[in-house]
C-alpha cells in the first residue's frame, strides 16, 4: 500500500455564476496529505470549502488547477475508485429501493460479484443497526436510517480510503455513538478516513489529525494530540482524608469540597500536581483522582477562526 | 454491467412511479375510445380506427418520452442521487447511457402495452390484421428513441422547463423538415437557402418514422425503408448521446 492515502497538490476551485460569470474562489491553493491508515478530521466553518474540496476529491466536480492522487493513483484513473467509499453531507437515495436493492445496486456499480455483494450485505446491515430494514423501502426511512444505510453504501465495496461529509449530520446521541465506533472499527483495520464534520467532540475522539480549512485556504494542520495535548489549562486533584489545616497549607490558592466530601484542588501544570500528589500521600491523605483539563478542540478552533477573521478584517 | 445496473434501476424506478400508469391508463382508454368515434364518422370505418389508435400511441408515447427524459438526468444532480453514483468507479457517458437505456425499455413496454391493446382493439372490430400496422407502431418506438435522446441531451445542461421547451420545439421542427428542403430548393435568397438547408440537416426529420396514414390505408410498407428508417434513427440516438455524454462529462455538480 502507498504510504500516502490522498496527495493534493495546488488543488484551487473557481466557480463562476450569474449572467455576467462573476468568479468566486471557492478553494485556494489546496496542499494536504492523507496518510494511509490514518484518520484525519477535515474541519472548518460553514463555506470554508470541505465540500467543495470532497467533491473534486469524488470527481463529482472539476479541479480549476491542482492535481490529487488518490492511493497513490490520479483522479482521472477511474478504477481506484474500487477502492474507495464515500458518503456524501446530506445524501439522497433512489427511495423506492429496498435496503437490500440499495446496497447491491452500489455493489454493482463497484463491479462486485453477487455473491459477494450479499456476504457483503449480510454484513454491513447488522453493522449499521438496519438488519430489520432489509426489505424496507427506503422512502419509509428515518433521516437517522438514511444516514446509517449510506454509510453502509459507504463500505459495501470494503474500500481502503473512506471519506465521510457530515456523518453525523441529523443523527441522535445513538446513531452518533454508532457511527463513532463504526470510524474507529475501520481505523482498527488500518482503513484511511477523511471526517468532514461540525462535531468536533467527535473529531477529537476520533481523528489522529485535523486540518483546519477556512476562506479557502487551509490554515493548519496538526495531530489531535499535539493540538489539544499541549495545552494542559489546569489539573483537578482529588483527595480525601486530609484536615483542614494540611489542606490549607497544601492549597493556599484554595480549593473547594464536593457534596461526596472531597477536597478539589487545582493547579497549573502536571508537575505541580504531581508534587501535590506526593504531599497528599506523605501527610497521610488518599487520592482519588487527577485529571488534566486541556483546552478542547472546539474551543482551539473557535479561537482560530476568530483570530482568521480578524486577520481578514484588518487586510486593506 | 454497470450501464444494466443503472438502466435497470431506472426502469424500476418507472415501473414504481404510479404517474406512468395513469398516462398509460389515458392511452389505453384514448385507444379504445378510437373505436367510438370511428363508429361516428361516416364511411372509412376501418381506415379512422386505424388512423386513430396509431395516432393516439404516438401522442401518448411522445408525451412520456419527453415528460421522463427532461427530468431524467436534471433529477438526478438536483436530488444529489449522482453524488453517490458519480464517485463510483463510474463513467459519466456510462451513466447518461444506462439511464437513457433505462427510459427506452420503459418505453417499450408503454408502446408493447398500447400496442396490444390497439390491435387486440382491430382484431374484435375488423377480425383482421395488418403487418404494416406493426411496423408502424415499431417506427413510433424509434421515433421515441430519438425524441427521448433529444430530451435527455437538454436535460444534460438546462432545467426541466427549458428542456421541455426545446424538446418541444426540436419535436415540431422534426416533423417538419421535409418543408425546409422544400424551401432551400424554391427559395430566391441564398441565405434563406442556406438557412433552411442547415435547419434540414441539423434536426433530425422525424417524419421518416411516420408510416402511420400509409399503414392505416393498409398500402404496401417496404422492409427495407423500416431498416433504413430504424437505422438512421439509432444513427441519431448516437450522435446525440455522444453529444449529451461530452456536455455532461465536464459539468460540476454544485
Amino acid at each position: 500500500m502507498t504510504e500516502l492515502a490522498i496527495e493534493i497538490r495546488g488543488l484551487r476551485k473557481v466557480y463562476r455564476s450569474g449572467f455576467l460569470r462573476r468568479a468566486y474562489v471557492a478553494l485556494n491553493d489546496l496542499d494536504l496529505d492523507v496518510r494511509s491508515g490514518e484518520v484525519l478530521g477535515y474541519i472548518g466553518p460553514n463555506g470554508a470549502g470541505k465540500t467543495t474540496t470532497i467533491k473534486m476529491l469524488m470527481g463529482l466536480n472539476l479541479p480549476t488547477a491542482g492535481t490529487v492522487k488518490l492511493l497513490g493513483r490520479p483522479l482521472s484513473d477511474r478504477t481506484v475508485r474500487r477502492r474507495i467509499g464515500f458518503l456524501p453531507e446530506r445524501p439522497y437515495f433512489y427511495d423506492y429501493l429496498t435496503a437490500q436493492e440499495f446496497l447491491h445496486f452500489y455493489g454493482t456499480l463497484h463491479g462486485m460479484a453477487k455473491a459477494d455483494r450479499q456476504r457483503r450485505i449480510d454484513e454491513l446491515l447488522p453493522l449499521v443497526h438496519m438488519e430489520r430494514a432489509r426489505h424496507v423501502q427506503l422512502r419509509k426511512f428515518s433521516k437517522g436510517m438514511l444516514q446509517r444505510v449510506g454509510v453502509a453504501q459507504a463500505l459495501i465495496n470494503d474500500p481502503d480510503l473512506v471519506v465521510l461529509d457530515e456523518p453525523s449530520s441529523g443523527l441522535d446521541p445513538m446513531g452518533r455513538m454508532l457511527i463513532r465506533d463504526i470510524i474507529l472499527g475501520l481505523k482498527e483495520r488500518g482503513t484511511t478516513v477523511m471526517l468532514a464534520s461540525h462535531i468536533l467532540s467527535d473529531v477529537e475522539e476520533i481523528c489522529d489529525r485535523v486540518a483546519i480549512v477556512a476562506g479557502g485556504e487551509l490554515r493548519q494542520v496538526a495531530s489531535v494530540s499535539d493540538l489539544v495535548g499541549h495545552k494542559v489549562q489546569s489539573v483537578e486533584v482529588r483527595v480525601t482524608g486530609l484536615d483542614d489545616d494540611t489542606v490549607a497549607k497544601l492549597a493556599p490558592q484554595g480549593h473547594r469540597v464536593t457534596p461526596q466530601g472531597r477536597t478539589v484542588i487545582e493547579v497549573e501544570t502536571i508537575d505541580l500536581a504531581n508534587m501535590l500528589a506526593r504531599d497528599v500521600l506523605a501527610a497521610g491523605g488518599r487520592l482519588i483522582s487527577v485529571v488534566p483539563r486541556r483546552e478542547s478542540l472546539e474551543q482551539l478552533f473557535v479561537d482560530e477562526i476568530e483570530a482568521i477573521e480578524r486577520v481578514d478584517r484588518e487586510k486593506p | 454491467m454497470i450501464i444494466y445496473a443503472i438502466a435497470l434501476n431506472t426502469f424500476r424506478e418507472a415501473v414504481r412511479d404510479k404517474i406512468l400508469y395513469t398516462l398509460l391508463f389515458f392511452a389505453l382508454l384514448m385507444i379504445a375510445g378510437s373505436g367510438v368515434a370511428a363508429d361516428l364518422t361516416i364511411g372509412e370505418y376501418d381506415k379512422i380506427l386505424r388512423d386513430l389508435g396509431l395516432a393516439a400511441i404516438n401522442l401518448f408515447g411522445v408525451a412520456i418520452a419527453i415528460f421522463v427524459g427532461i427530468g431524467l438526468v436534471y433529477k438526478e444532480i438536483e436530488r444529489k442521487t449522482i453524488y453517490t453514483i458519480a464517485s463510483k468507479p463510474v463513467a459519466r457517458w456510462q451513466f447518461l447511457v444506462g439511464k437513457y437505456l433505462g427510459l427506452v425499455v420503459t418505453l417499450g413496454a408503454e408502446v408493447c402495452v398500447m400496442g396490444v391493446g390497439f390491435l387486440l382493439l382491430l382484431i374484435v372490430a375488423q377480425g383482421q390484421l395488418s403487418l404494416g400496422l406493426v411496423a408502424a407502431i415499431w417506427l413510433t418506438w424509434i421515433e421515441l428513441l430519438v425524441i427521448t435522446a433529444i430530451a435527455i441531451l437538454f436535460s444534460c445542461f438546462s432545467t426541466p422547463t427549458l428542456s421541455a421547451l426545446f424538446t418541444v420545439a426540436i419535436t415540431l421542427i422534426g416533423r417538419m423538415t421535409s418543408g425546409f428542403k422544400d424551401i432551400a430548393a424554391s427559395a430566391d435568397a441564398p441565405g434563406l437557402e442556406t438557412l433552411a438547408n442547415i435547419a434540414y440537416r441539423v434536426v433530425p426529420d422525424l417524419q421518416t418514422y411516420n408510416i402511420r396514414s400509409e399503414a392505416a390505408y393498409g398500402k404496401v410498407i417496404e422492409w427495407e425503408f423500416v431498416a433504413y428508417a430504424t437505422g438512421e434513427g439509432l444513427l441519431w440516438v448516437a450522435v446525440l448521446l455522444s453529444l449529451g455524454s461530452i456536455i455532461f462529462q465536464y459539468r460540476d455538480f454544485k
